[in-house]
Parts: C-alpha cells; sequence; structure tokens
C-alpha cells in the first residue's frame, strides 16, 4: 500500500511527521523548563536533589527527541536541513552549546572531584532550559518571518547577514515566539515537578509557579497569535511554483484547514485546563491535560507552516529561493522506504510509555535520595 | 556553476569534523562493550542470586553512566555538523545519507535512552529479570546505533545503491538493501563494534588489574578479569579477522587508501607488506625519490592481503595517479578532463532546459551521461590531490595492527594466570594489563585516521571532494567554532577523567 503512494502524498506525510516529533518535542520541553527554575523553586539542597533527579530520568527524552527530529528532516528533506543548519550556523551552533552541556550536567554535577563544582552544571542546565529554548522559539518562528538566504541553481545556500540566523532574535515575533516557548516550558516543568515528587514545600512552590508563568506566557501568546492571523505569509502558487507574499495567509490557511484550527483552540483549552486545575482543584494531573494541549497546538502550528501551499522555510532575501515540502524533499524513493521505517514508530511510543509508566508508578521521594535502593546511582 | 569555497576554511571545517569525531570516539567505544560486559555480570547475578555479582554489576555500570553521558554530549553536534559544516554534501546526497540517520534515531537512541533510566534508577521498580532486561536492551541500543551510523559512513567509502539525478543535480537512492548490505558497510560494523568489546574488555581488566596491584577487592578483580578476558580474547580474534576483511575491501573499493596505508607507491606482483617502515617524508607521487627510508617487509603478503591471491597485481600511488596501461588503471588527469566536460553538459542541459529547449537538453544530458562517472574528479584541481597524506595514513594503520597483534596476547595471559590460580601475584602483568588501557584507546583513533584520513580527499569516494561538500562560511566562523568545541570538549574530558579516576578509587560499594 505504502509503494503505492504518491509523491505529494509521501511528502505530506513526512512533514505531518516530523511535526508530531516536533510537537512532541515542544511538551518535552518540560524538562528544559524545570531546569530553568532550579534556583528558584528549591529553596534547600535537599529540593535541588529531587528537581534534579527528577528531571533527570526524563532529559534524554528530550534529547533524544531532539536529534530524531535533526534525523528525520535530514532523511525527509535533506533541502531545509542543508540550507537551514548550514545558513543559520550561528543559531543551530548556540543551541547546541547549550545541549552538550546539559547532556554532562546530570551525571556529574554530584560526582566527588567533578572539576568544575555543582554548581557550573547546575548553571549549564539552567543556560539550557532558557537560552536553548528561546533560540529554538526564535529558529521556529523563521517558519514564518522567513530568513536571509539564497540558492543557487545548484542549491548551495549563500546567507546575507554575517550574523548567520542569530538575527532571528532580533525580530519582534521570533522573540515573542521564544519567551512564549520559554514560559510555556516552565509552566510544563512546574507541572511535572508536582506529579512527579513527593515533597510538601516544594509540591506547594511548584503549582504557585505553574499559574505565574503561565500568566507570563499570555502576553506573548497573544502578541504570536495576532501577529500570525494579521501577517503577510508566504504563499507558493500551485501552477508556477512561484512565491509570493499574501496578506492574512496564515489565517486562511486556518480557516482553509480547519481541522487545525480546532487543535489550535482545543490545544490552548487543554493548556488552560491543566493551569485551572493545577493552581485552583489541588490536582497533580495537569501536566496530562496541558501537555496533550501543548502537542495539538505545536501541531498546528507546524502544520500552518508547511500544508496549503505554504513556503515553510521562507527567504524575505529572495522569495524563490524559499523551501516547500514540496521542493525541499527525499526523492519518492526515500520517502517511500521511509515511510516503511515509520510505521516502527508506534512501537517505539508504546515502549516508551510502558516504561514511563513503570518509572512513574512509584513517586520521587526524599527517602528514595538517600536510603532506597538507587541511592547510589542518584544524580 | 557549482561553488568550491575557500580552502582555508574546508580545512578548517575537517579539523573541526575530526576533532569532534575523534572526541566522540574517545567514549562511544567503551558504550559499546562496557554495556556488554554489564550485561553479562548482571546475567550472573541474576542466575546465581549472589549478592557480590550485583556489587560487581553496580561498580561497572556507574562508570558506565559517566562514560555514557560525555558519549551523548558529543554525539549531538555530529548529527547536526552535516547540516552545519558540509551542507552542499547534506544536499546532494541527503537521499541517501540522511536515512540511516532518522533510522538510527528512531530505534537504537530511543532503545538506549529509554532504558537507560530503568537501568539506572529502576532496581526497587521492576523485577530482576525485567530489570536485566533492560540493561541488555541498553547494550543492544547502544550497538544498534553503531550499526545505522557505520552503514552511513560505509557509504561515504564506497557510495552505491544510487544514481545521479540531473534534473535535481543530487544523488538519489535507487535501493535501500544495497546501501544497507553493501560489503563496505558490513566489514565496518564487525570490525568497529568488535573493537569496541576488545576496548571494553581491556578497560576492565586494566582497572581491575590496578585494584589487584593496591591489593583491594581481589575477589571482585578476579571475577571482573574472567569475564571480561574470555570476551576480550574472542572480541580481538575476531576483530583481527574483520580487520583482514576490513582491508580486503579497501583494496577492493578503495585501492588509492590501501596505497596510502602501505606506502606502497609503484605498483607491484607479488607486493610485500610492509611490517615496520619509516617513510621518505620528502616523497612526492610521480618523482624518483625513495619511498621508505628504512623497511622491513614480508615478501608477498600485500598481494595475499588485498587480493587474496598470491600473483596478483596492487595498484600502487603512482600507478593510481599516472596511470597504467598495462593493468587498465586510467590516470587522474584523464578523469579530470572528463569530469570537467561532465560538469560542463550539466550546465549546458540545466540552461537548455531553463530555456526550454528541450532537442539541446537531451543532447546535453547524451554527453553528460558519457562523462558522468568521472564528475567529482572534474572538481580536483591537480592529479595528485586525489592522493591522501601517506604518512599519516601510514602510520596509523600500522599502529593499530602491531596494538591488534599484541592484545589478544595479552587476554591470553590473563587467562593463563588465572588458571594457575596466582594473578594476583603477576606483578608484570598487572602493570601491563594498566598500559593496555590507553594502548586500546590510541588503536581505536588510529583506526578512524586510516579510515577517514585514508579517504582524502573525498566526502564521498570518486564522487564529491571535500572543498565541495562545505558550507560557504567564512574561516573565522568556523575557527570559531573550532576552539570553542576545542574547550568545551576539552574541559568536560578533563571532568570526564577526573570523576572516573575518583569513582574506580572509591572503588564498589561495601558489603
Ligand atoms: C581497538 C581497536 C582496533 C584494533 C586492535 C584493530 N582495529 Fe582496525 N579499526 C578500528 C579499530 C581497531 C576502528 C576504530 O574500529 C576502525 C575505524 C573505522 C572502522 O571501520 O573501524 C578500524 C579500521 C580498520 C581499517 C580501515 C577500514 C576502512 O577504511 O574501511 C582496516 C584495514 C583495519 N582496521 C584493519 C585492522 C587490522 C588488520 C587489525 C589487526 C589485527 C586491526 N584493524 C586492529
Ligand atoms: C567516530 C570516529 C571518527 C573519527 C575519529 C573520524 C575522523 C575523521 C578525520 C580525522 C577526518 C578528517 C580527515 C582529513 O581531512 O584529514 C574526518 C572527516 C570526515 N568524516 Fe570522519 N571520523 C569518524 C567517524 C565518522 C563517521 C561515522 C562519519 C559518517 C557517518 C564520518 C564522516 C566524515 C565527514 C563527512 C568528514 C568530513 C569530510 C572529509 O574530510 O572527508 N566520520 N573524520
Ligand atoms: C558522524 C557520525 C556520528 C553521528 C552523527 C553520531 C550521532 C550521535 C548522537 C546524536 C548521539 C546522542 C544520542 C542520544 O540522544 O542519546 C550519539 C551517541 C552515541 N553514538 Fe554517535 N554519532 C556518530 C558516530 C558514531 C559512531 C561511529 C558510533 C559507533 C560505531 C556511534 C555510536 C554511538 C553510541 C553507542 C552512542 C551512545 C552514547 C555514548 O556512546 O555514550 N556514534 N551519537
Amino acid at each position: 500500500m505504502i509503494g503505492n503512494l504518491d509523491y505529494a502524498t509521501l511528502q505530506q506525510i513526512w512533514w505531518l511527521l516530523a511535526s508530531v516529533v516536533g510537537s512532541l518535542f515542544v511538551f518535552l520541553l518540560f524538562v528544559q523548563g524545570g531546569q530553568s527554575m532550579l534556583f528558584t523553586l528549591a529553596h534547600t539542597d535537599e529540593e535541588k536533589a529531587l528537581m534534579i533527579n527528577s528531571l533527570g530520568r526524563k532529559w534524554e527524552m528530550t534529547f533524544t527527541t531532539l536529534v530524531l527530529f535533526g534525523g528525520a528532516l535530514f532523511a525527509a528533506f535533506p533541502k531545509f536541513y542543508a540550507t537551514s543548519f548550514g545558513g543559520a550556523y550561528w543559531v543551530w551552533m548556540s543551541i547546541l552549546f547549550t545541549f552538550i552541556i546539559q547532556a554532562v550536567a546530570y551525571e556529574y554535577r554530584k560526582k566527588p572531584d567533578n572539576f568544575l563544582g555543582a554548581w557550573v552544571y547546575e548553571f549549564f542546565l539552567f543556560v539550557n532550559g532558557t537560552v536553548g529554548v528561546l533560540l529554538i522559539g526564535a529558529a521556529v518562528g523563521t517558519f514564518f518571518t522567513g530568513s536571509a538566504f539564497a540558492l543557487n541553481e545548484y542549491n548551495q545556500v549563500t546567507w546575507q547577514t554575517a550574523s548567520r540566523g542569530l538575527e532571528a532574535a532580533t525580530n519582534l515575533f521570533n522573540l515573542a515566539f521564544g519567551l512564549f516557548l520559554v514560559f510555556l516550558a516552565r509552566t510544563l516543568g512546574g507541572m511535572y515537578l508536582l506529579n512527579n515528587i513527593v515533597h510538601e514545600a516544594l509540591n506547594a512552590r511548584s503549582r504557585r509557579s505553574v499559574l505565574i508563568n503561565f500568566l507570563w506566557t499570555l502576553p506573548f501568546l497573544f502578541f504570536v497569535l495576532i501577529s500570525l492571523v494579521t501577517m503577510e505569509g508566504f504563499a507558493v502558487n500551485p501552477e508556477t511554483l512561484e512565491v509570493m507574499m499574501e496578506k492574512g495567509k496564515y489565517l486562511n490557511n486556518l480557516l482553509a484547514m480547519p481541522l487545525l484550527l480546532v487543535f489550535l483552540l482545543c490545544g490552548l483549552g487543554l493548556v488552560i485546563y491543566g493551569v485551572f486545575v493545577t493552581s485552583y482543584k489541588g490536582s497533580h494531573k495537569g501536566i496530562w491535560f496541558a501537555g496533550l494541549g501543548t502537542v495539538l497546538t505545536a501541531l498546528a502550528i507546524f502544520l500552518t507552516a508547511g500544508y496549503n501551499n505554504t513556503a515553510f522555510y521562507p527567504s524575505y532575501a529572495d522569495l524563490q529561493s524559499s523551501l516547500t515540502i514540496y521542493n525541499a524533499s527525499s526523492s519518492k524513493y526515500t520517502l517511500t522506504a521511509m515511510t516503511y521505517v515509520a510505521l516502527g514508530i508506534p512501537f517505539v511510543l508504546a515502549y516508551v510509555a510502558y516504561i514511563w509508566k513503570l518509572m512513574d508508578n512509584k513517586k520521587l521521594t526524599p527517602e528514595e535520595l538517600t536510603t532506597g535502593e538507587n541511592a547510589h546511582e542518584m544524580y | 556553476m557549482i561553488e568550491q569555497v575557500d580552502l582555508s576554511q574546508v580545512n578548517w571545517a575537517r579539523a573541526q569534523f575530526a576533532l569532534t569525531a575523534m572526541y566522540h570516539w574517545i567514549f562511544v567505544p567503551l558504550t559499546l562493550g562496557l554495556s556488554f560486559l554489564v550485561a553479562f555480570f548482571e546475567s550472573i547475578y541474576v542466575k546465581t542470586g549472589n549478592e557480590d555479582w550485583k556489587r560487581i554489576t553496580k561498580f561497572w555500570m556507574t562508570l558506565f553512566g559517566i562514560n555514557f553521558a560525555i558519549g551523548v554530549a558529543t554525539g549531538i553536534i555530529m548529527e547536526f555538523e552535516f547540516g552545519t559544516n558540509w551542507s552542499n554534501y547534506s544536499w546532494m546526497v541527503g537521499d541517501i545519507f540522511g536515512a540511516p540517520l532518522a533510522i538510527e534515531g528512531i530505534f537504537a537512541f530511543f532503545l538506549e535512552a529509554t532504558f537507560f533510566a530503568l537501568m539506572f534508577f529502576g532496581w526497587d521498580r521492576v523485577s530482576k529479570r525485567f530489570h536485566l532486561f533492560s540493561t541488555w536492551m541498553v547494550a543492544i541500543g547502544s550497538n544498534l546505533s553503531a550499526l545505522w551510523i557505520l552503514v552511513a559512513n560505509g557509504w561515504m567509502q564506497f557510495p552505491v545503491g544510487m544514481a545521479f539525478n540531473p534534473d535535481t543535480a543530487r544523488f538519489e537512492m535507487q535501493n535501500f538493501w544495497e546501501v544497507l548490505f553493501s560489503p563496505v558497510a558490513i566489514s565496518k560494523f564487525t570490525h568497529t563494534t568488535s573493537s569496541a568489546f576488545l576496548l571494553a574488555s581491556l578497560f576492565v581488566v586494566g582497572v581491575s588489574c590496578w585494584y589487584l596491584m593496591k591489593g583491594r577487592h581481589q575477589l571482585m578483580a578476579k571475577r571482573s578479569i574472567a569475564v571480561a578476558a574470555v570476551f576480550g580474547f574472542l572480541a580481538a580474534s575476531y576483530c583481527g579477522l574483520t580487520g583482514d576483511e576490513a582491508a580486503y575491501t579497501v583494496s577492493q573499493k578503495q585501492p588509492m587508501k590501501l596505497a596510502a596505508m602501505e606506502g606502497l607507491y609503484k605498483g607491484e606482483v607479488n607486493a610485500g607488506a610492509v611490517v615496520m617502515g619509516i617513510i621518505n617524508s620528502a616523497k612526492q607521487p610521480g618523482d624518483e625519490q625513495k619511498d621508505f627510508i628504512f623497511a622491513v617487509k614480508v615478501p608477498v603478503a600485500l598481494s595475499l592481503l588485498a587480493n587474496r591471491k598470491l600473483d596478483s597485481f596492487v595498484p600502487g600511488i603512482d600507478d593510481l595517479v599516472f596511470g597504467n596501461d598495462e593493468q587498465g588503471i586510467t590516470s587522474v588527469a584523464t578523469r579530470m578532463e572528463r569530469g570537467r566536460l561532465a560538469i560542463e553538459y550539466l550546465a549546458a542541459f540545466k540552461e537548455a532546459k531553463d530555456n526550454n529547449y528541450e532537442p539541446a537538453a537531451q543532447e546535453a544530458l547524451r554527453q553528460f551521461d558519457i562523462y558522468k562517472d568521472d564528475m567529482g574528479y572534474g572538481h580536483l584541481n591537480r592529479p595528485s590531490d586525489a592522493a591522501p597524506p601517506v604518512a599519516t595514513t601510514f602510520y596509523a594503520f600500522h599502529i593499530m595492527v602491531v596494538l591488534g597483534t599484541l592484545f589478544p596476547l595479552v587476554f591470553l595471559a590473563a587467562l593463563y594466570f588465572l588458571y594457575k590460580g596466582d594473578l594476583e601475584k603477576q606483578r608484570l602483568f598487572q602493570l601491563v594489563g594498566l598500559l593496555c588501557i590507553p594502548l586500546g584507546y590510541v588503536a581505536q583513533q588510529s583506526g578512524w585516521v586510516v579510515a577517514e584520513v585514508g579517504r582524502q580527499p573525498w566526502a564521498i569516494q570518486g564522487l564529491l571532494p571535500v572543498h565541495v561538500a562545505n558550507t560557504n562560511l567564512t574561516t573565522g566562523t568556523v575557527q570559531t567554532t573550532f576552539f570553542i568545541f576545542l574547550g568545551l570538549f576539552t574541559m568536560l574530558l578533563i571532568a570526564e577523567i577526573k570523576i572516573m579516576v575518583k569513582q574506580i578509587q572509591i572503588g564498589p560499594e561495601e558489603k
């Protein structure tokens, strides 16, 4: 059956798959959100240890999802991979640096003779949780605001600014998007910690942080949403494949694909509901509502960028160099082969969920840090 | 035109890739092998129910975790560096090369990452058997990641299963199975994983020897050695066999690399293999200088190794660069000319297409097809550019092989002394065991230097030279990231070594 799919369908499937991975990644940024609150939520060393050990059992998930996002884009949309990573060199390098320092921080923070001292590793986690998330948001923002590149007839990229992508963070929309993501991650982080740890004082503070951080997301969220539905977008003429600016393009996309509008509204609704039950109903389960809501919202945003004759990685410097899911994709053969491979994804998701549940059935307590069977392994 | 970028920038990008890859490779082989050793230890624990084995398991698992973290940290940059620094490469071959990378992410990294948490923090959350299962999953996951990335690397050494598409001006996949089961990919996978098992066994034997020297944790040390020496001996033997297979595939698919590995300039029938030698560094392809200042050769061994046939011809660098009519080898100069024609006809084809002039496009395409196999050569500037740095390749290869012959003996000795029952008295052996840890790492790094330096100037053998594969960046930009990586990774490496040494000093939990 997969063998019979036509090229355009395969390209759409792969944009969907990449968007799903991207959206799961946005949800899993709760790890980064939690890291960014390390210095404010925890008042004692024990509380800090609880936070780090709780996040430390999940950080690899977020990290690996990022890696997979990169790999999936490479395989399915190599022109995007080549243009964006090679072009916006400094943004991606900066993001990667914050993930490199994160990867060692959990394991090394408490180990004796760790050369840099615990504080530096905590600072690494903080940088990853703030700067890293902000830059990722700004980079995703360029899906709508465009970048400054041109491709020659052999698709070799030249970037028009010396800051190689860092200029993205100076655009108001991108910046707002980044800050929105930072506070969303913190909101989710608070809910996750609340769900995962048993410790009265820390739980109370996590609960409070959820509402505060959510309120912080609002101005940025409104700015992003209003800009998104009013701004000019990068439209593609399906006949001539010419790229041109269209007024209200993204609003038109949402109206043309009502399912996405539903995703967006339900998604935001679920996030609000998650915050509400956490803050006013004493629930520990807010993370699941807000998490699902985040995935739906992110999915709506990614899909709006790519579907309905839209350039998902546009260039404002040279409109006709803009990338669409049709001109940036792999060959039909590769997409077909990769679609067979993708049949394995539900299986992966299933065992990830199963192990996650096994681990979280027993909540993290202060006792486990010092006396449990795993005490020796604690971060 | 297909643009070439500034050479100094290309060289910095190469240096950066080499730096990050070599750092990644410090940690990866230990992960690949130690994950299995930990699984062996834990299996024995589950089978016997003996708590001593559990402490042994936990001790090596702690060291595994320390190494693993930095392996992950250095890995993420590799994943994205193809895009950041080799963007034209990523576009030209992403259709083929991206697939194994994505598959690695889906099937290998998630297996590792998911079961890793359970392996470390799940002792009290699941049954003994399920915990053991997780440990095995981590081992299998990490070795699966080796499989996919080596398929990708194997493809760069010997591109198969694809065709050039003139419309998109890139290479596109035609046959996934050919890519997966390419002989080079298979020999890379078997050789690399066995060498990794070997390294991890050396590590366990070496650290245990240190305990014996100090007279601490003797029982644990001997038990660890018993398991690691058996595993290590098997791995080392297999590593030698697969290394021979690797050399054979190199000689068949990348004869220029083989010539550099052996420092062979003038091809010979009944060629001898150099056991030991000092390369004449002034020697250039085509000149009449001596190739070696001093060399010990085994007669006809190279013909045997390269072609599995005693009286076969092994081409040297001069034959490959300047051609050899007798042996039917085309010179690089000729291939460069043909390559330039291919590039011109491709441009003509594109231009005709843009002007919607179909007959001219078809004619250009017909001409292009005649020359396209040499297109990569069209980007070279001089024929001698086709030869890799000989001395580096030669020395790295010989260091690896000498060490590869030594290591099985070390494991045999360990088994012998264990059998005799006086391992704790064998001071000299304990010292050798300890010294073998750094030597194992030297062999590992040398192996990759052979594979990668020997492939120069090609990013994709015969198709895409590095200066065309590169991203158009400024030298200063790449220099900056190079030094950031150098500083950052070195700092993290120091931290890793200090933590590792400290944990070894602390030793396993007491009863
Ligand atoms: C402990 C490490 C170690 C040891 C003892 C050996 N190797 Fe090795 N070798 C590697 C670790 C390694 C490696 C790092 O894993 C490489 C790099 C790329 C690869 O595929 O494996 C490698 C590559 C490599 C290559 C290049 C393959 C290519 O470019 O495609 C050859 C020809 C050999 N090896 C041959 C040998 C021989 C004949 C050995 C002696 C018995 C030997 N190796 C021992
Ligand atoms: C992990 C161990 C590895 C080491 C130590 C290593 C080492 C090196 C070195 C020394 C170079 C520079 C060669 C030179 O110009 O002199 C290089 C280049 C390169 N290697 Fe590797 N490599 C490793 C793994 C890989 C793998 C697995 C891949 C592919 C999947 C790969 C792809 C490349 C690429 C794309 C370049 C740049 C282009 C080139 O110079 O050919 N390397 N590597
Ligand atoms: C250029 C080539 C390479 C790329 C792009 C790459 C990419 C990566 C990435 C992204 C990670 C982190 C994965 C995570 O999220 O957990 C990683 C870790 C790992 N890689 Fe590589 N890698 C390369 C070379 C290799 C090679 C040659 C091998 C083995 C033969 C290998 C084996 C592993 C293993 C076993 C890990 C687990 C972490 C650890 O070792 O500590 N990688 N790699």
